[in-house]
């Protein structure tokens, strides 16, 4: 590891208490080696860099399988058999030396791409990222509730990662049945060859996963609700940290959910139980089951899946929130109305999981009840919009990379988030259910917009967490690239979707309706490889920038008003070395009283009103 | 090729990070403040330029690919609630697209105009209730009228048949029934009722598991492709015998999950024939280009025009290639392509094809291969279910059905 110096220190502000946390002469005790430093650590901080750089990994095999099977879709009469080194008996190449993708393969790909970009890389890359490095260092906390847990939360992480790389490499393949994984396709063994052992580690990798979001999201709770600095009341809260808790909450409340169902389904593959197959006659043959429900299994999928998106989705609200309000050097518009409309989608999220099943035979009645809470959250979603938009007004904007990611990050949630009322409505969802036009809107919006979020967190809390800063001119390239990629890659995507194209085709030349969009889906796919070597160019930056990038002089170089810029630049496990500061107002006081920030351990003056009032 | 390919992107990645440490060092010489303030400028004047050409290209590529999609030039929905779907669906761009252009508009914009620059200070508004109310409720006003248009279309377009129409005469009953990888059809026959099925009775000889006790069975014809009237309401019934698929029309704006173990259903009425379509389809110049691009003397894409039934929910590894044709045609033509159809029992159950489709067939004749005493009262017990409505009495369907599973036919084949 490069050494990490810091060239001046501010001095700390003087109000704070003092919790006898450096007693210990050594600093952290408990991380003398490099084992217990950099491998199983407890700090706060190296393990959102241990979730970081395990979702960066995540996120590049991810992409890499989106190019295979782009090429597939984007050049179906190319012959790929120079994948063969890498991809092995998964490319079928004929006599004449024309290598195409074995479509068992192709699904299976399909399915990876989902299931680690969904869970891997958004939800442990993302959220765990952010909610280990910023709870502890903006509400004023030396560490999470319990380092221990917290440190088992990214290495149960590791080992779900660890079983799901391996599935990849097995005989019949990884699982194929779509990131859902929808019985009796996953259930039955028969029914395709990545349902086989592929679906076993698949099912045994997502449990340990789900205990990973457990362990961290009871921390994250637990942090927030006992262990903010004096004077940090609950509305004092920087926007990330409410996001933060608010995912967690989330994540507790569905993913055991999550859990059960795929206990269910284990049940259901090995014990011979029936709770989601009735009826089956596969391979020449009827099965026993009777009685069981599929239906049932996709209620118990979505209660957790859909909460999910928000789960991915709500941390980059609040780190965008942050970021953009930082950097226009003004006030988040509309502190509280960012604060209710958290609760408010949060609630929702609970009540609308069946929206994803309007056409899966559920009752068409009650179809009703979900249109109708799907299409309300489209209404806190609007407030946020239209308040991040106003935090720009009259603004003095900073432009660098994570402001941009921020502005970018807007206008995806716009184009994806309008789409979905398109979907959320019932009547519509029958032509546009299970077609492209999906597949563009929530790419768009969870997808594309919680990376971007992703992207304005990184470039903006780089220096907090290496000491440096990554480069500013690669960053904006990187922006600007992946900004117009990312609407070249899933704009076109709604018209195919229009045609009624429907997604996890193979190939379209089958059916005249779906064949005319050769065309278009070569410039998709040529726009996902631009797009996959810009993510790269990130990469090189990112890990660049580690040991070589800018160094951060001041401790606090945004002019930013939270509590983790009055941490010592190369800051050990604890944080502040010594008393921790007390918090005297909320954290968007930028421009107030004609000075450009007051932090939040800067006491209010006689007569001065908090949180922006005036009265 | 691909080697060269890579070896200049690589060379780009060089240049650019090559560029990023120059740009690093002339800022840190040209002074921070300055080097931020000129950047301000520049992605916020690139901010406008992205916006201004996003908003063109999302109108110019709507215009270009506009008669593609249903709903727009010529594919119109072709049935009765389709219109409805794409009415709302049209609608809800409408209100969507001004949401899009204005609050897109005012992001760039606002981020141009209040770029960080020399002497600008930002103004302190931390929130305003009285905009929060207003831009609370609009959005509300909006999507209650989305609601309710939208759950309107939706309990029209979902509506099951009314207890007191008749089959035959008010609608006709066809079953769509999903395996890897196909469709398999099932008319009801001259009976205008599909017989009972059980899945434990699928075979090669059997793809429904019709039940041949039930004589609603005997007439139900199996067509390789779906013919149906114009004009007339059709419930489709649709199950699965292996996993999910979902039966998926796109031209009518119907599609429904085939679900093992539980029939779901669908019911729509076409309202243009096929032929009435591919009228619709003249004069688009990509519907005139030959259906093969190597042979310009092959049919036009118009000429060769079918209605297609596909499958669209992932069900394996063939999913891409569940496809049935779909032919709308005239009332008459309908009644003369029904007498052409054989019933399935008559042609490969009893091989006899009897003069009349209607003429009930022996009812002995059921051929089954029962394994182990454990399926026989399942058997036997679905028996009982079906038989309910066929105002059999109990005990004489539970003697038949132990006097057939008692006595199997080892090989399945039909006893002559």
């Amino acid at each position: 590891m490069a050494s990490i110096d810091i060239t001046t220190q501010e001095e700390l502000h003087g109000h704070g208490h003092d919790d006898h946390h450096d007693d210990d002469h050594h600093g952290d005790k408990f991380a003398s080696g490099f084992f217990s430093r950099y491998v199983f650590s407890m700090d706060h901080k190296t393990i959102a860099k241990q979730f970081l750089i395990t979702g960066i990994i995540w996120a590049i095999i991810g992409a890499a399988m989106s190019i295979v099977f782009r090429l597939q879709l984007g050049f179906p009469e190319e012959s790929m058999a120079w994948l063969r080194p890498i991809l092995g008996k998964w490319i079928i190449v004929d006599a004449e030396g024309f290598g195409t993708l074995d479509p068992d393969f192709y699904y299976a790909l399909v399915t990876m791409h989902g299931t680690i970009l969904v869970f891997f890389v958004l939800t442990a890359g993302l959220s765990g990222t952010f909610s280990n490095l910023l709870i502890p260092l903006q509400i004023g906390a030396r560490d999470m509730a319990s380092p221990m847990l917290n440190m088992f939360s990214y290495w149960f992480f590791f080992l779900a990662g660890a079983i799901m790389f391996a599935s990849l490499f097995l005989n019949t393949g990884p699982f194929s049945g779509g990131w859902t994984a929808y019985p009796p396709l996953s259930a039955v063994p028969a029914a395709m060859d990545g349902s086989k052992a592929g679906m076993t580690l698949w099912t045994v990798s997502l449990v340990f996963f789900v205990v990973s979001v457990l362990l961290g999201g009871m921390n994250y709770i637990t942090t927030v609700i006992n262990m903010r600095t004096k004077g940090m009341t609950m509305l004092r809260m920087p926007l990330p940290i409410w996001a933060f808790l608010v995912t967690a909450i989330l994540g507790l409340l569905s993913f055991p959910v999550l859990a059960a169902a795929f206990f269910l389904l284990i049940f259901d593959r090995s014990l011979g139980t029936s709770f989601f197959i009735s009826e089956i006659f596969i391979n020449n043959a009827p099965l026993e089951n009777v009685g069981g429900s599929p239906i049932l299994y996709q209620h118990l999928f979505w209660f957790l899946g859909h909460p999910e998106v928000y789960i991915i989705i709500l941390p980059a609200f609040g780190i965008v929130s942050e970021v953009l309000s930082v950097h226009s050097r003004k006030p988040i518009f509309g502190y509280k109305a960012m604060v209710l409309s958290i609760l408010a989608i949060a609630f929702l999220a609970f009540i609308v999981w069946a929206h994803h099943m309007f056409m899966t035979g559920m009752n068409p009645f009650i179809a009703n009840i979900f249109v109708l809470f799907t299409l309300i959250i489209a209404v806190p979603s609007a407030v946020k919009v239209f308040n991040w938009i106003a935090t720009l007004y009259g603004g003095a904007i900073r432009f660098n990379a994570a402001s941009l990611f921020g502005i970018g990050f807007v206008s995806l949630f716009i184009s994806g988030g309008l789409t979905g009322i398109f979907l959320g409505n019932s009547a519509i969802d029958i032509q546009l259910h299970d077609t492209y036009f999906v597949v563009a809107h929530f790419h768009i919006v969870m997808g594309i917009a919680a990376f971007f979020g992703m992207f304005a967190g990184i470039y903006h809390w780089f220096p907090r967490m290496y000491g440096r800063f990554m480069n500013e001119t690669l960053g904006r390239i990187h922006f600007w690239g992946t900004m117009i990629c990312a609407y070249a890659i899933f704009w076109p995507m709604h018209y195919i979707g229009m045609a009624g194209v429907p997604r996890r085709y193979y190939t379209f030349e089958q059916f005249e309706a779906f064949n005319q969009f050769s065309s278009m889906n070569e410039f998709i796919t040529v726009a996902a490889i631009i797009s996959f070597a810009l993510q790269i160019l990130f990469v090189i930056n990112f890990f660049y920038s580690i040991f070589y990038g800018k160094k951060q002089k001041v401790m606090n170089p945004y002019g930013a008003n939270t509590l983790e810029w009055t941490v010592p630049v190369n800051a050990g496990h604890g944080n502040w070395p010594g008393p921790i500061p007390h918090v005297y107002r909320w954290a968007y006081d930028y421009g107030k009283d004609g000075r450009e920030f007051i932090p939040q351990t800067e006491p209010l003056k006689e007569g001065e009103y908090d949180m922006g009032d005036h009265h | 090729m691909g080697a060269l390919i890579i070896l200049s992107l690589i060379l780009l990645g060089v240049v650019l990070v090559q560029i990023g440490k120059v740009n690093e060092l002339s800022a840190s010489i040209r002074g921070e403040e300055e080097a931020q303030e000129s950047a301000n400028r520049n992605h916020a004047i690139i901010g406008m330029g992205f916006m201004i050409s996003f908003l063109v290209f999302v109108i110019a590529s709507f215009i270009y690919y506009k008669d593609s999609m249903l709903g727009y030039g010529p594919l119109e929905a072709a049935s009765i609630h389709g219109v409805e779907v794409d009415n709302i669906f049209n609608v809800t761009m409408v209100i969507t697209g001004i949401v899009f252009f204005l609050t897109h508009i005012a992001l760039f914009w606002y981020a141009y105009k209040y770029r960080g620059r020399a002497g600008h200070k930002a103004k302190f508004i931390p929130h305003d209730n009285r905009l929060e109310i207003i831009w609370m409720v609009i959005p509300s006003i909006a999507m209650a009228f989305l609601v309710i248009y939208g759950l309107a279309v939706w309990n029209m377009a979902m509506a099951d048949i009314p207890e007191n129409e008749v089959a035959g005469k008010d609608f006709i009953e066809i079953e769509a029934n999903g395996q890897q990888f196909g469709w398999n059809l099932r008319y009801p026959g001259a009976d205008n009722h599909l017989g009972a099925t059980y899945y434990k009775l699928i075979s090669s000889d059997n793809p429904f598991g019709q039940v041949w006790d039930d004589p609603k069975n005997h007439d139900d014809f199996q067509p390789s492709e779906i013919v149906l009237p114009v004009n007339k309401k059709v419930r489709v019934r649709i199950t699965s015998r292996d996993v999910l698929h979902n039966f998926y029309l796109p031209h009518f704006r119907v599609k429904m999950d085939a679900v093992p173990g539980m029939p779901t259903y669908f019911v729509f009425t076409p309202t243009k024939t096929t032929e009435e379509f591919k009228e619709g389809l003249k004069g688009y110049p990509e519907w005139e280009k030959p259906t093969d691009p190597t042979d310009p003397s092959s049919n036009s894409r118009r000429e060769d025009f079918n209605f297609e039934l596909a499958c669209a929910e992932l069900c394996g590894n063939g999913h891409f290639s569940m496809k049935k044709l779909v032919k709308i045609v005239t009332e008459e033509e309908y009644q003369a392509w029904l007498t052409t159809q054989t019933s399935y029992y008559a042609a490969n159950i009893t091989g006899e094809v009897p003069e009349k489709v209607d003429t009930p067939a022996p009812v002995d004749a059921a051929p089954e291969v029962i394994k182990d005493e454990a399926e026989e009262t399942t058997v036997i017990d679905a028996k009982v279910e079906e038989a309910v409505d066929d105002k059999k009495t109990v005990e004489e369907v539970i003697e038949k059905a132990v006097e057939e599973v008692v006595e199997p036919v080892e090989d399945g084949t039909t006893p002559k």
